[in-house]
């Protein structure tokens, strides 16, 4: 087995990953740039190296930098989680030639399945089912003219080496084309290094639906289920579950088969995702793979028992997988929010800035993935999800309840989060319904909420605690006593924030 | 302690004291039975009558809020015996700053000083937590300004462009 793996990202992932070391008795490195040196995967890491200013393309982005960490630190393999990395071949090439194991697949399986338009190539070969539109990347304007003109409108610009949404413009009508595709080369260019752009037909209000596998180095491949992920704002995810309400075991065996025959067509090894795009009579339709663990993996490991993680590093240590198709059982409902630092009141635009009080979560069936802490500063250079709540349950009510009771206890103050778009999402009758697909989300936006009038007993708190609240201001009252015991009797006591801040994270 | 409380724009007068670990308490004259614990800084355990709720203290540059459970409500609390005068905006008329909407980094400037734009019209594009947003135009107009360049780093509120 591994002695040392090597962390090439940040976050709630790089947490994710650490735990997963220390869990198996192997040491954990990070890396982090110039603003992440407070960031909570440097604090649980076994060593942390600095590679190098913010800038995503001169740290968590540099092969040559991470490299050279791996060789300093002597770490045996490299976990590239999700984003920067995970999905680059030079990179997983460049850790094979360096002698060191990147956990994932390899090279050559990469390049077949990461770049989208390459993947729909094979699986137009394979008669497989995918959208219509272009297998290859759009030369001109001219060009995607076109083919739009051609598989009419609406359609989607899709970057090839795309993910999260990042490089992915829908248009309504000719004259946004040539705008969105600018935008949506330029995005991709600087979120990948890889300006390719390609079309599609939009399939309006599809669901989207994916397919967990696992293949080892031996030849055995399976699936463990789907995952609903129809709830998507800017094409990102905002909510994901398992399993999804409209798959019946009959629909899963056929999606799954599809999703091994895509990996297998690639020789894919360790953890991966088939995304299927699902219209209104449940056909699907090849979306694209991701050759790399997902962010929303908690699901499937609540419903399946299973730790992926775990998984992806004994598969790169060589060894077969350790249960057959047959073993796999999905139980229970789990549900994920992703918690971004954006502001509701603002069109969700970004909200980094510092974390000055946050309240957590816990309970039965509660699962929090977190990269953050009180007192740190979100930095405005990275993707903003914070972390992830997930909810599981025997049934997706229970899990839906528990949920929302998680909820009412997650408090983060001092930035804006989206927490209060879940109270919203779970309360909805059609999403408890499970009547879920991805324009689901801009509709429920676009309706105003429900302007609930507080009632006067609510306001009659707030007055009488933000009274409050300015007199302790004042004198430093210590926390789990009456309040209202006279401060001067006491000396106020000269502990920082930042060290009881601490001080609490090492007693959870 | 008497406080004049501004809670989501409605005021309220709210006469605290403190006496052998009790809260004597009055909003607007009235009395209110209540007893306080301060669970941590800036959380509050309040038993109103019979009722409990969790209220906690977020504080972001002056701006302050309270949040009783779930609800949120902007609080503003004044000592009246203080003469702090409450500035208030002017009202803007004629010509519209763009401000920007989050804090990061202009990634393109879409058009140039002098140029007629429609309302909606895009001005320039920030990025920011990998995200780019283009900054539209308020009104149609003409763009007077434009007051920063491609690539600077930019925070939420600084002003990027005028549209006259």
């Amino acid at each position: 087995m591994f002695k040392k793996i090597l962390i090439a990202n940040r976050g709630e992932i790089a947490v994710r990953v650490i735990r997963a070391c220390h869990e198996m008795g192997i040491a954990a490195v990070a890396v982090y740039s110039d603003v992440d040196r407070a960031s909570l995967h440097v604090r649980k890491a076994d060593e942390a190296y600095p590679i190098g200013p913010p800038l995503a393309s001169e740290s968590y982005l540099n092969i040559q930098k991470i490299l050279d960490v791996a060789s300093r630190s002597g770490a045996d393999a490299i976990h590239p989680g999700y984003g920067f990395l995970s999905e680059n071949p030079k990179f997983a090439q460049a850790c094979a030639d360096a002698g060191v194991k990147f956990i994932g697949p390899t090279a050559a399986a990469m390049k077949a399945l990461g770049s989208k338009t390459k993947a729909r190539q094979a699986m137009e070969e394979a008669g497989l089912p995918v959208v219509p539109g272009t297998s290859r990347g759009l030369e001109s304007f001219e060009q995607a003219k076109d083919v739009a003109a051609r598989i009419g409108y609406p359609v989607m610009l899709k970057a090839a080496a795309g993910g999260g949404g990042k490089g992915m413009r829908l248009v309504q009508d000719s004259e946004d084309l040539k705008s969105a595709l600018d935008s949506a080369r330029s995005e991709a260019e600087r979120a990948f290094g890889d300006g390719e752009v390609y079309i599609e037909k939009a399939i309006i209000n599809p669901r989207h639906i994916e397919m967990q596998v696992l293949a080892d180095e031996h030849g055995h491949t399976v699936h463990l289920g789907e995952r609903e992920c129809s709830l998507q704002r800017r094409h990102q995810k905002v909510i994901e579950e398992a399993p999804s309400p409209i798959v019946d075991p009959e629909m899963r065996r056929r999606m799954g088969e599809v999703a091994i025959h895509v990996a297998q067509a690639a020789a894919y090894t360790n953890a991966g995702t088939v995304e299927f795009l699902v219209d209104q009579q449940k056909n699907f339709y090849f979306l694209e793979m991701n050759t790399r663990l997902q962010v929303e993996h908690p699901v499937t490991e609540l419903t399946t028992g299973l730790d992926l993680v775990h998984l992806q590093i004994h598969i790169a240590n060589g060894e077969p997988l350790p249960f057959r198709q047959d073993e796999v059982k999905i139980r229970g409902h789990a549900i994920e929010c992703r918690i971004y630092a954006e502001d509701p009141d603002n069109n969700y635009l970004p909200s980094p800035g510092k974390i000055t009080l946050l309240l957590l979560p816990s309970g039965p069936g509660i699962r929090r993935d977190s990269g953050m802490y009180e007192g740190w500063t979100v930095p405005m250079d990275y993707d903003p999800l914070l972390a992830k709540l997930i909810g599981y349950g025997s049934d997706r009510d229970q899990a839906i309840g528990r949920l929302g009771r998680a909820l009412n206890e997650y408090f983060v103050g001092g930035i804006k989060t989206n927490i209060s778009l879940f109270r919203r999402i779970l309360s909805d009758p059609e999403f408890r319904a499970g009547k879920i697909d991805t324009g689901f989300l801009d509709r429920l936006l676009k309706a105003k909420p429900a302007l609930t009038e507080p009632n006067a007993q609510t306001v009659e708190v707030a007055v009488i605690a933000a009274g409050m609240f300015a007199t302790l201001g004042a004198v430093a009252a210590e926390p789990g006593e009456r309040a209202g015991t006279d401060g001067a009797t006491r000396p106020p006591k000269p502990q920082s924030n930042w060290k009881s801040a601490a001080f609490r994270e090492n007693l959870q | 302690m008497t406080y004049d409380i501004t809670i989501d724009g409605k005021h309220y007068r709210l006469d605290l004291d403190q006496r052998d670990g009790r809260w004597g308490c009055r909003v607007d004259g009235r009395e209110v039975e209540v007893d306080a614990v301060l669970a941590r800084p800036n959380v509050l355990s309040l038993r109103i009558g019979n009722k409990a709720y969790e209220v906690k203290c977020e504080r972001v540059g002056s701006d302050q809020h309270v949040w009783v459970g779930s609800a949120r409500f902007a609080a503003e609390v004044r000592d009246p015996r203080s003469l702090r005068s409450r500035a208030r905006a002017a009202d803007e008329h004629g010509p519209r700053k763009l401000t920007a909407p989050m804090p990061g980094k202009v990634v393109r400037v879409l058009v140039s000083e002098g140029v007629e734009i429609d309302a909606g019209g895009g001005i320039l594009v920030v990025e920011a937590m990998k995200m780019q947003n283009e900054v539209k135009s308020p009104k149609k107009g003409t763009v007077q300004k434009i007051l920063v360049k491609e690539g600077a780093a930019v925070n939420a509120g600084d002003i990027l462009a005028i549209v006259e």
